[in-house]
């Protein structure tokens, strides 16, 4: 197994198709940089990337990956977890992705806590199929399928992970790679289920949740002393509707990922040519 | 004497049927007789009908038959759901005391035993133990040692203290001796013969989940549906100690996408559902077959469409299986016989998928899953169970020939055979991706026209390879020469078996275990006088599969009315054919 991989080792030949000054080329940089910052190899990797825009991502990691279905990339990640833990799982995909058609793989993924990393670059638009709403579009936004607003109030992707008993939940901005790189990584290291939701503005679709509107918008949890441990001061950000967080709003330190609590550590695809002697006891219980 | 015995314990959901009827199912396996057993039951925790069958003999059994021998009637309703196969010399065994019984009258001219079931069981510890009193007074009215219902009581109860054991034993020996005191059991022409043969009693759920951990199943995701659950129930807490794990996902698209995902890092993997997790399975079944990935999908099928009859048999799912999910994708398609080729067909199924890198349907039915069925044990070799893993890169070094020239790994490789190599995640030099977009020898998404036309014609050459070399044929029974051919896919071909002895004509049986590929029997349709299909769907879906493959018509039975057929049915509907009008009307 090689270590040490540097960031360059995680691209893959592949020139991304994205629109000039997507803000998922950010967000790409910034997992990969974060991968290879905890030392995780290419060989080790398993990305799995969700369909829209943001999961082309698949496409340009040079890790093993799979670009699957829309809307069901959590499962895929948890079985390649469950099957082989000694593999750092990445899961990527958008908002449509993850709280529209995903939005109960979501909800599970975030209660098993198995320990792999989820980020979704959020957009808060439909941007490969060319611009209508999705679940974390703001009321007011008017698209090709609401030009008079959605008349329905935003999904709240962290208040959802919060409500599902999330570890760690935590938020950050394309453009902010250095903030977006520490708090992936931490979500990396992080034992258990690590959403990171990561605005990552569409520039052809979204003229409203700009990078000028994030970059005036966010607050850094840093900078108003924030404590990722403290439940109830997550829960107090973290239901704030009128404040958009960048950071680690919470982090279980105490956090047992769904492998640990049920003992699996060892990968499952070695198989002997016939099975164990012990198998016939299978057959014994039917006497 | 008689020797080959239908029995049936019947009553109302909640009145612990099912466990009655494995206790003494159970019981007569032990005693080395043959068991054959079926289920009535509806979708409810409680009230309704059901009822568990057993018919057992000292030869092999394979099917249900229209007599009812001695009955354990609980209700009236249970009477009246068998008065059709009730005859003059059935026993019926009721509690006169109950009210649920009370002023019951037997029918014609048979016998019936009225045994205080509650008082005894309250005697012998309490009243939830009345059914095993029925069945101490089952073993008195049919010359039955006793014994070998203690012994299954044990099997059943040690677990929980000895004390249970001791008190349902005793709830056993009270029914039979209130049989001996006040009938004579000798005059009842029942007797049910012990001998020294040493059998396995098992179901097709219970067949399967065994196969698929003997064929080194690690991971089995799953949710919970009618009649697959006992294949998750089975396989959870046995896998384990095979270094497996069970995982009960929050929808079927999650369940098989979890199995996916455990495959693409190289674990055999297998979901279990019925039509309607068919039906959300099929959306992710495309992706399997795109990223050709080997994956066992079991579909233990049930009366559809939509949520249809959840606890009835249907064969109704074939087209689903065959055609399911958008354009043009490989598949096989397995549909085991008999209760022991569900051992045999899931093991085969998993070393399919990883020869051939291909999702594969593992097709069984509600006949099957409820079926509790006799076996020597000799019919299933679980320690030489052989693990065919195909073109499966462990090693860096093996990548080689499978490496472009820029050093990267193709996982579509256009071979000459259609099967490119697996690698996976973990081994270095052979990352790559897989997509369910259409995609170069690389896993990389193209639209190029000859490069799409290269990696379908690739897709398609696998399961000409997998003609080619593997045995996809028929099981045949009867006389080969008859040229009267009856056909059946699944699980009616022990029902057909049964029928044959009640025919005057010799027929050629076919039963074929598989669905895709398929052998091709043009020759032998066309050349047969009759051809018969019988399959449990209202269309006749694998009869028209043949007769698009012989360009020929044959003559459907078919039964969609949630009961799976009986030996005696078949026959009938046979012979309605093929005997002379003026002897079908006798």
């Amino acid at each position: 197994m090689s270590t040490g991989a540097n960031f360059a080792d995680f691209k893959s030949d592949k020139k991304p198709t994205w629109c000039p000054g997507c803000g998922d080329f950010g967000t790409m940089n910034g997992i990969l940089k974060a991968l290879s910052n905890t030392g995780a190899s290419p060989e080790n990797t398993f990305f799995v990337a969700g369909i829209g825009c943001s999961g082309k991502i698949g496409t340009y990691v040079r890790t093993y990956s799979i670009h699957g279905v829309h809307g069901r990339a959590l499962p895929v990640g948890c079985g390649a977890k469950i099957a082989n833990p000694n593999l750092e799982v990445m899961v990527a995909g958008g908002d449509g992705d993850g709280f529209s058609i995903g939005a109960a793989h979501f909800i599970h993924a975030v209660r098993r806590n198995v320990n792999m990393t989820y980020v979704v670059m959020d957009n808060r638009i439909y941007g490969l199929t060319k611009g209508q709403y999705s679940p974390t579009s703001g009321t007011d936004l008017k698209t090709k399928t609401s030009p008079s607003g959605t008349y329905m109030p935003p999904l709240d992707p962290l208040a959802l992970a919060l409500s599902s008993q999330g570890t760690f939940i935590a938020q950050a901005f394309s453009s902010d790679l250095k903030r977006l790189v520490e708090i992936v990584e931490a979500a990396i290291n992080h034992n258990g289920f690590s959403f990171v939701n990561v605005f990552s503005p569409c520039v052809t679709y979204n003229k409203v949740d700009t990078y000028q509107y994030f970059r005036e918008a966010l607050v850094d949890v840093n900078d108003i002393g924030h404590d990722p441990t403290d439940h109830e001061a997550a829960k107090k950000l973290i239901l704030d509707s009128e404040t958009e967080y960048q950071g680690i709003l919470y982090q279980n330190p105490n956090s047992v990922s769904y492998e640990e609590s049920h003992g699996l550590d060892s990968p499952m695809w070695d198989l002997s040519e016939n099975p164990p002697e012990d198998i016939l006891n299978l057959l014994r219980e039917f006497y | 004497m008689i020797d080959d015995l239908n029995w049936a314990i019947g009553g109302e959901a909640g009145h612990g049927i099912d466990s009655t009827g494995k206790i003494f199912a159970q019981a007569l396996s032990r005693a080395g007789r043959h068991v054959f057993t079926s289920k009535v039951f509806a979708s409810r925790i409680r009230g309704g009908y059901t009822s568990y069958k057993i018919r057992t003999a000292l030869v092999p059994v394979q099917s249900v038959v229209d007599r009812m021998d001695v009955l354990v009637a609980l209700t009236k309703r249970t009477v009246e759901e068998n008065l059709s196969q009730l005859h003059d010399k059935s026993l019926i065994i009721y509690d006169g005391e109950r009210t649920m019984m009370k002023d019951f009258e037997p029918p014609g001219n048979m016998t019936s035993l009225n045994v205080p079931l509650q008082r005894l069981a309250e005697e012998a510890g309490g009243a939830i133990m009345r059914n095993i009193v029925a069945l101490g007074a089952t073993c008195a009215a049919t010359n039955f040692p006793i014994s070998n219902l203690d012994e299954s009581l044990e099997k059943q109860f040690s677990r929980k203290g000895s004390e249970l054991v001791e008190n349902n034993k005793k709830a056993a020996l009270l029914g039979y001796n209130h049989i001996f005191e006040n009938y004579n059991p000798s005059d009842f022409g029942y007797i049910l013969e012990c001998t020294d043969s040493t059998y396995v009693l098992l179901n097709g759920d219970e067949a399967i989940g065994m196969g698929a951990i003997a064929a080194g199943c690690r991971l089995y995701a799953g949710y919970p549906i009618t009649p697959a659950t006992a294949v998750m129930n089975y396989i959870k807490g046995r896998i384990e100690h095979f270094g497996g794990h069970v995982i009960q996902a929050e929808d079927e698209l999650s369940a098989i996408n979890m199995a996916l995902g455990a495959a693409r890092t190289g674990a055999r993997a297998m979901t279990a559902t019925s039509g309607p997790g068919i039906d959300l399975m099929t959306e992710t079944f495309g992706l399997v077959s795109m990223t050709e990935t080997p994956l066992v999908i079991c579909n233990v099928m049930r009366a559809g469409p939509s949520t249809g009859m959840p606890t009835k048999q249907e064969q109704g799912d074939l087209n689903t299986m065959l055609y399911g999910g958008h354009s043009e994708c490989e598949r096989f398609i397995l549909a085991p016989t008999t209760v022991a080729e569900c051992f045999h067909k899931t093991v085969e199924a998993f070393n399919l998928a990883e020869k051939y890198n291909t999702p594969v349907y593992l097709a069984g039915d509600l006949s099957l899953a409820i079926t509790e069925q006799t076996y020597s044990p000799d019919e299933f070799a679980l320690e030489s169970t052989k693990r065919e893993r195909g073109l499966f890169l462990t090693e860096t070094s093996e990548l080689e020939p499978w490496l472009n020239t820029q050093g990267q790994f193709k996982p579509h490789a256009d071979t000459e055979d259609g099967v490119s190599p697996r690698t996976l995640p973990g081994i270095e030099g052979g990352i790559h991706m897989v997509t369910g977009l259409e995609h170069d020898e690389l896993g990389r998404r193209t639209e190029h026209p000859p490069t799409r036309e290269k990696q379908v014609q690739k897709r398609k050459r696998k399961v000409e390879t997998a003609i080619e070399q593997e045995n996809f044929d028929y099981r045949e029974f009867g006389s080969p020469d008859s040229d009267i051919l009856v056909i059946s896919w699944g699980s009616n071909e022990g029902a057909i078996l049964e029928a044959m002895d009640q025919l005057e004509q010799k027929i050629r049986f076919l039963s074929f275990p598989y669905v895709f590929p398929r052998p091709d029997i043009s020759e032998a349709i066309q050349n047969a006088s009759m051809v018969f299909v019988i399959e449990c769907n209202a269309s006749g879906q694998f009869a028209t599969l043949l007769e698009h493959d012989s360009l020929s018509r044959v003559t459907r039975i078919l039964k969609y009315d949630g009961i799976r057929f009986s030996a005696d049915e078949i026959a009938k509907e046979l012979n309605s054919y093929l005997l002379p009008e003026e002897v079908v009307l006798k």
